[in-house]
């Protein structure tokens, strides 16, 4: 049987060798079928390509394939003996920062690329930005083509100490440095024996063992009801259970709940993992439980430990990606959508829009652009349970919504 | 106690997840069911998810008419068993009615027809979410698949301008007359599907395992003899021990050679594998980028 779960997001610039860094981690972990093997070899034939053009592996689309360039979030298996991978892949280039977001939002871990022969640039501070502002517990930099500068412990060092300094003023808790070669295999799956002065892990070593489990939030129970299942049978007459994912936290029987909005209060009675019953249930599970009281709870309420609340407001300070079409306007309203809740928010303030490329802030905005990140104040319709995003990605996250035409326009992060 | 899941836990945790919000999202949402190892994955997940309520789902089956035996039979008896209304969506009927064509010559499959029958089957029911078993490991246009699929009134994919889908955050927004896909197992491999069979003890219909068939071989390509393929002058029939790693109709489904007639046999074959599941189905082969066509068209 295989271990845990590791979610990871990977991001470099065009011709970092991103594609080739998945299609190695791939094929030297033997998950590249022969058929898949068989089509790009053919495509890359058809391309007058000399090499395996591991791009065409993640490349999903027809207009991907045609044009070289990653249009969409692709998502990619693999699993080693220790644990299952899930990577998505997202593009580098700047427009679709929106992808990146997307791809950042659920993952544990993030690899960073960089070219060995270029150093930090633009791209590496934008994509480290992201990984930082979407609170991605681990990053994992890779500096890349190490083939290409000869294998010096100098070049690496070097790119090290640049990416340190500015990423002094990020906020990302872990980040560990490889150099890698992906082209020719160095320190991805297997070790490189033309760096023996790096006595770090491989890459491929080092996603195995990142700690999953202790990235979870196992302090503050948060339950958002999905929905309430009334069997309406005989047997279970007066049945009702509270069904949803813990966003984080720990319940067990006899707990002492409180519901809100209506803030009733109540002991946990019996706990449900589908049939299985449970004394206690943690992140991320899906389960189902009853209350010792009958009390009236529905979707888009929250179960919280009475003597652990969230915060409870209709006035909510986050940071911003926009991703729409139309530009954010301020006073602009817009559907929102924060658990398993709905309501609808004006945007009262636009406090600084960031600039990516100076990490500095700017302030004095009065309309977002497609891709733009700024800090807001919102004030929703009905009041939200939240807690700030650094302290729980699954309550201090919310979506904006175009009502005109229902498409998903906003990623917010609560502060 | 030590708080994590194992891989198979999470994926489950995950799957049921989105079918609770698809249920409480959508007015009148089903399940497409194949008969496949996947659909069969969802419909458990499904009787799960309620539990001890319901399924509050339709099993909505596309019939071709060029189905294995087994799965009919195998479709009927797990309705049955999980109290679940059938839904039956003809592809003859489609045909009969001009809603769609079907093909001729050696190679023609009822593939494209399914795709007016899904549609008009989702429209007649007045479905505004079918959820189906497909997963982003088996084929390159679905690794770009969202797990809330949205369609427009046409039923029409357009994979470049999908919503963006973030953290667990799940838009089912619609206008009228548009609907959804949704895709609970959207995360799971071909692996992550028999181990979690095994481990659950979920049944299959029989064509998973070895088995003697008459076959016929067409390139690389072993198919079951049935009256709805056409032979070419130079094909014969045989028969062989094979079994299917996919199932769908009759003239598609490329069998295997292969012995394996229990899960952990089944298992071992499948981490043994150098070719995809989907390797041999030939809707697939047909070009590149036969998967996104059709799945833009409408298909699941």
């Amino acid at each position: 049987m295989i271990g845990e779960l590791l979610r990871f997001t990977t991001a470099g610039s065009v011709d970092d060798g991103k594609s080739t860094l998945i299609g190695r981690l791939l094929y030297d972990s033997k998950s590249i079928f022969r058929d898949q093997l068989a089509s790009i070899e053919a495509t890359s034939k058809k391309k007058g390509l000399d090499e395996i053009d591991f791009s065409l592996l993640t490349d999903g689309l027809k207009d991907e394939r045609e044009q070289g360039i990653t249009i969409d979030v692709a998502y990619r298996y693999f699993n080693t003996p220790n644990r299952k991978f899930i990577i998505a892949d997202t593009p580098g280039h700047i427009q679709y920062t929106r992808n990146m977001v997307t791809g950042a939002s659920t993952a544990n871990a993030a690899l960073i690329l960089i070219d060995a022969r270029n150093g930090v640039v633009e791209q590496t501070k934008r994509h480290s930005y992201i990984a930082s502002l979407l609170q991605i517990p681990h990053v994992l930099v890779c500096i890349n083509k190490m083939d290409l500068v000869d294998y010096k412990q100098s070049d690496f060092d070097k790119i090290k100490e640049q990416y340190k300094d500015f990423a002094a003023k990020l906020d990302i808790q872990d980040f560990k440095f490889i150099p890698i070669s992906a082209l020719k295999g160095d320190n991805v799956v297997n070790r490189s024996e033309n760096m023996n002065w790096y006595n770090g892990p491989t890459l491929l070593h080092s996603l195995e063992n990142i700690p999953v489990a202790n990235d979870l939030n196992h302090i503050d129970f948060r339950f958002a009801v999905q929905t309430v299942l009334r069997p309406h049978t005989d047997e279970y007459h007066d049945y009702r259970g509270y069904a949803g994912r813990i966003s984080s936290g720990i319940l067990r029987i006899g707990d002492q709940v409180t519901a809100l909005p209506s803030q009733l209060q109540s002991r946990v009675k019996k706990i449900y993992c589908a049939e299985k019953e449970l004394q206690e249930a943690f992140a991320p599970q899906s389960i189902s439980f009853e209350l010792e009281d009958d009390i009236d709870i529905s979707r888009g309420d929250m179960i919280v430990k009475t003597n652990n609340q969230p915060r409870n407001n209709q006035e909510i300070d986050a940071m911003i990606c926009w991703m729409g079409e139309n530009p954010l306007h301020l006073n602009g309203k817009f559907g929102i959508q924060h658990t398993t809740r709905t309501g609808k928010c004006i945007v009262k303030e636009i406090v600084y829009k960031m600039d990516l490329d100076e990490l500095k802030r700017i302030e004095g905005e009065k309309t977002l652009l497609k891709n733009d990140i700024a800090r807001i104040k919102i004030k929703t319709t009905t009041p939200l349970f939240f807690d700030s995003y650094r302290k729980n990605r699954n309550t201090g996250s919310f979506i904006l919504i175009d009502e005109s035409n229902n498409n998903t326009v906003g990623a917010g992060m609560i502060v | 106690m030590s708080y994590r899941l194992e891989h198979l836990e999470e994926l489950e945790a995950e799957s049921i997840y989105v079918l609770r919000e698809a249920f409480a999202q959508f007015e009148n949402p089903c399940i497409l069911f194949s008969g496949g190892k996947d659909s069969i994955v969802v419909a458990h997940l499904a009787v799960k998810a309620f539990y001890p309520a319901k399924i509050p789902f339709p099993l909505v089956h596309i019939d071709t008419g060029h189905n294995f035996d087994e799965t009919i039979a195998f479709r009927d008896e797990l309705v049955d068993e999980i109290g679940a209304q059938l839904v039956v969506g003809s592809v003859q009927d489609a045909i009969d009615k001009g809603l769609a064509q079907d093909e001729k010559g050696v190679h023609a499959t009822r593939n494209t027809a399914q795709i007016p029958t899904l549609l008009n089957t989702i429209e007649e029911n007045k479905f505004d979410a079918a959820m189906g078993g497909a997963r982003r490991d088996e084929e390159k246009a679905r690794s770009k698949e969202r797990f809330f699929s949205h369609r427009d009134d046409f039923g029409q994919w357009d994979p470049k301008n999908q919503r963006p889908e973030l953290w667990n955050l799940f838009n089912g927004k619609k206008k009228f007359g548009e609907h959804f896909r949704v895709f609970p197992i959207s995360n799971w491999t071909e692996m992550d599907i028999w181990q979690y069979i095994k481990k659950e003890n979920i049944d299959l219909p029989s064509l998973y395992f070895s088995h003697e068939r008459e076959i016929v071989r067409r390139g690389n390509t072993i198919l079951a003899n049935s009256p709805y393929l056409n032979l070419k002058p130079n094909e014969k029939v045989t028969k062989e021990i094979i079994r299917f790693r996919t199932i769908g109709d009759l003239t598609i489904t490329g069998a295997v050679e292969s012995k394996a007639n229990t899960l952990d046999q089944i298992i071992a074959e499948v981490a043994a594998a150098r070719e995809t599941e989907r390797g041999n189905r030939a809707d697939d082969q047909r070009s590149e980028a036969a998967m996104e066509e059709r799945k833009k068209e409408g298909y699941f």
